[in-house]
């Protein structure tokens, strides 16, 4: 088998691949489509992070700094709403996964390329709607939408809810297209337990989003039939039940953070292999371990109303259940550096995100079970103990994995290298701000700061001075990181084919990749098998060891 | 579903293949129809649980006749749908497009049957939510049960989810003895009208979904595209087309035939 040692940048590839507009917005390209994925949500990304450091700004004081507390109120459910339903939920499957899906079986494209672009366009008019909403009247619920307030609120509901509607269907789309793919166009060679372990979390984050999001999908109906014609379904005045809506709320919502932060997981599987030079240990506990999150995740939405009246065996029961998550996820963080000891780790700037996963997702997971107690959880509930366990397993977690993937695909996707410098520089900043903002957040929570407050005591006003300071730090570091790619695409040097030494079949072909992926079919072996590849000075990167000669890194 | 000629995409290895893949994303996404409807079940679920005497009172409203009837309706045109999928499959062509119609044919009559119980329902003033504003509600009432008495409720512990009703003005104070359920017009009757026209009105959607993919498929038919080499999205249609009849098979009892 001949893999390519240089790059195809002077060749014919996915970017070359047909000229003009045109040939980008009506593409069933998957490499292409991801793209467009990847530019919408980052743009996405900067929005929601402009949001949050005008909240952040806006706490600076106790009282009044920059905006009044109307405006606040908007700011916290814009910066919500736009970062789940925009950036979180689609990042890396949509993006990411949409790229390198495809690549990793070896196939030439998704099952549906039509349903796949479909999915994006669906997800342009669902973010168009939830952003008119901004012109005709921001939201001001919150990102959850609870009722009764929502249906009572003169603000936009409506549009921002049909919008995170259109949102789920192209959430489902990816969802079918990602299950019949991997059922499908795996090759015949590649078993269920030779997949790489990000298509095991894609295939769990796509199960959750086929059988959660229907559900949200009827919630969000429902609050629109009562906004707009009056049902009461959730109106206690007309006999129906306010608490229904957080039940139906958060049988999607909670299923829905592991869509955000299995494929996460997956993400940090490559790249912790990858980078310690050395093959995965444990691969059949994290494969496994990501379908048991998947199947737990549905048991678990009450723990989210212990304070809702739900009766006191649920509570139980819904306690004991989210505890449980904590086995399969810890399986993952063992197995994760149990791969790493007496691995050669490198400390590129994908495995620093990795490592900054470990230790925040490490906090947020822990975090986790003081809310998943019941009598802990009734002191902390609606505290800024909540926000910063959310940041820390949301942000800290799928966030900064997400961007490790991106420095990690960098080159394959642009066929560009970044400045390692920088970008390890972008990645300090980015960690250093990160726990700044968010660990005065933890102590100011558990001191009783409650969450939204536009006007607070002044004794948590040097918390909340410090948190604002991270969230300028984090976003210089985001800043850096933003120049550092963009500079690679002007200035970078020509990526290898595989510039890591990482062994599954995206690295086998050419940076960028060709139009139909392969120039010839690769053979699918043991996706970590990372030995068989050495360094080689002349092509810039790894190719495959010659028969006979021991592999490994020089 | 993205191949619109017999050949076989770029990305599949064989004919088979794609068939197997375009069913198997087919029967997923029913799946995810079936957990979007799965929410207004049970929203059905809870409320019938805290309102029995509201269901038991207000699905008599209901026309059992035209509920039969549409019901029966559906069923023939599963029958004809699966009948054009195994027309396809022999290539019969002439026999595939007008089982299609009939088909659609059958969609219509669901519909027009669905539109005059909507519209009878439209003039009692039947209708959900705040819209409930029932004009003929005596005419049961003189036939089956004793006068209305507005202000009787169920035992408030079985809804124990709502706040517990205001007391009454001294004047208007409820009598001791309760009486039997069906002789009263219970509290919150519109939320069984709520229930009702968001699950009728949903699958009414799905419904006329089902008659646009249909239509395609006929006028696709009538262009000879369909052949015993390539009849995956009558089969996918036909697929659709079930699960909206299935739905509506578990809707009629549920709503028409509460007693």
């Amino acid at each position: 088998m001949s893999v390519p040692v240089g790059n195809a940048l002077h060749q014919d590839n996915y970017l070359t691949h047909g000229k003009g507009w045109k040939s980008w917005l009506f593409t069933l390209d998957h490499k292409r489509i991801g793209v467009m994925y990847l530019i919408s949500i980052l743009a996405s990304f900067l929005l929601g992070g402009v949001f949050a450091l005008l909240v952040r700004m806006e706490l600076w004081t106790p009282q009044r700094t920059i905006m009044d507390a109307n405006t606040y109120n908007q700011m916290f459910t814009l910066h919500g709403a736009a970062m789940i339903f925009l950036f979180i939920i689609p990042g890396i499957p949509a993006a990411l996964g949409n790229f390198i899906l495809p690549l990793m079986l070896g196939a030439k494209d998704v099952a549906f390329p039509r349903l796949n672009l479909l999915s994006y366009y669906l997800w342009v008019v669902g973010a168009v709607f939830a952003l008119v909403s901004i012109i005709t009247g921001a939201v001001d619920t919150g990102w959850t939408f609870y009722t009764p307030y929502s249906t009572t609120t003169n603000t936009s509901v409506i549009s921002i809810t049909f919008g995170v509607f259109i949102l789920g269907f192209s959430s489902i789309f990816t969802g079918i297209n990602f299950i019949v793919s991997i059922h499908k166009l795996r090759p015949p060679t590649m078993t269920w337990f030779k997949m790489p372990l990000f298509l095991w979390s894609l295939y769990g984050t796509a199960l959750i989003q086929i059988l959660a999001t229907p559900v949200l999908g009827i919630t969000l109906l429902l609050l629109l039939a009562e906004r707009a014609l009056g049902v009461g379904i959730f109106d206690p005045a007309l006999g129906g039940d306010p608490v229904l809506f957080q039940h139906f709320f958060w049988f999607y919502s909670h299923p829905a953070v592991y869509i955000m932060i299995l494929p996460a997981m997956g993400i940090i599987s490559e790249l912790v292999a990858t980078f310690s030079h050395r093959h995965i240990f444990g691969y059949k506990f994290i494969a496994m371990s990501s379908i048991a999150i998947a199947v737990i995740s549905f048991l678990v939405w009450g723990h989210h109303m212990f304070v809702s009246g739900q009766s006191n065996l649920a509570n139980l029961i819904f306690s004991i259940l989210t505890f449980l998550v904590a086995i399969p996820s810890a399986v993952k963080v063992f197995n994760w550096v149990a791969t790493m000891y007496k691995g050669e780790v490198e400390l590129a700037t994908p495995m620093l995100y990795a490592l900054a996963f470990l230790f925040l997702f490490g906090i947020g997971g822990l975090t986790g079970l003081f809310l998943g107690a019941l009598a802990t959880d009734v002191h902390l509930t609606d505290t800024y103990f909540v926000v910063a366990h959310f940041h820390y397993t949301m942000f800290g977690g799928t966030a900064i994995a997400f961007f490790g993937g991106l420095f990690y695909w960098w080159p394959k996707i642009t066929g560009r290298m970044y400045r390692e410098k920088w970008a390890r520089m972008a990645a300090f900043l980015i960690f250093i701000g990160f726990n700044t903002a968010f660990l005065a957040q933890f102590i100011m929570g558990a001191q009783g700061m409650p969450r939204r407050y536009y006007n607070y005591l002044p004794e948590f006003a040097p918390y909340h001075k410090v948190s604002t300071i991270g969230a300028f730090v984090l976003a210089v570091g985001f800043v850096l990181a933003a120049a550092t790619l963009l500079h690679s695409l002007y200035a970078g040097e020509l990526a290898p084919a595989n510039p890591w030494g990482a062994a599954t079949l995206e690295w086998h072909t050419s940076s960028p990749p060709p139009h139909e992926n392969f120039e010839t079919q690769p053979v699918p072996g043991d996706p970590y098998d990372v030995d068989q590849w050495v360094y080689d000075a002349a092509a810039g990167g790894y190719v495959l060891a010659p028969a006979g000669a021991s592999g490994g890194r020089a | 579903m993205h191949s619109g000629h017999a050949q076989v995409a770029h990305h599949f290895p064989s004919v088979r293949a794609q068939f197997e893949a375009g069913k198997l994303g087919m029967w997923i996404f029913l799946a995810t129809e079936i957990l979007l409807f799965g929410g207004l079940f049970c929203a059905y679920a809870v409320y019938r649980a805290n309102h029995p005497e509201v269901f038991i009172y207000a699905h008599r409203y209901l026309d059992k006749v035209l509920g039969g009837i549409n019901t029966a309706v559906l069923i023939l045109s599963s029958f004809t749908m699966a009948w054009a999928v195994r027309a396809a499959q022999l290539s019969q062509s002439q026999r595939l497009v007008r089982l299609l119609a009939a088909t659609i044919a059958c969609g219509f009559v669901f519909l027009g049957i669905k539109y005059v119980e909507y519209e009878h329902k439209w003039k009692e003033g039947l209708l959900w939510g705040k819209r409930f504003k029932p004009t003929h509600q005596e005419r049961v009432v003189e036939k089956d049960v004793p006068p209305p008495r507005p202000l009787t409720d169920v035992n408030p512990e079985e809804r124990s989810t709502l706040p517990l009703p205001a007391p009454p003005p001294a004047g208007l104070a409820r009598p001791e003895e309760s009486t039997p359920v069906g002789g009263v017009v219970p509290k919150n009757v519109q939320i069984f009208f709520s229930v009702y026209f968001l699950m009728t009105g949903l699958h009414g959607l799905h419904v006329i979904a089902g008659m646009i993919v249909l239509t395609w498929m006929l006028w696709r038919a009538r262009q000879g595209e369909f052949s015993a080499a390539y009849f995956t999205p009558v089969d996918l249609a036909g697929l659709y087309w079930h699960l909206v009849d299935l739905i509506w098979i578990y809707l009629f009892p549920l709503l028409y035939l509460i007693h």
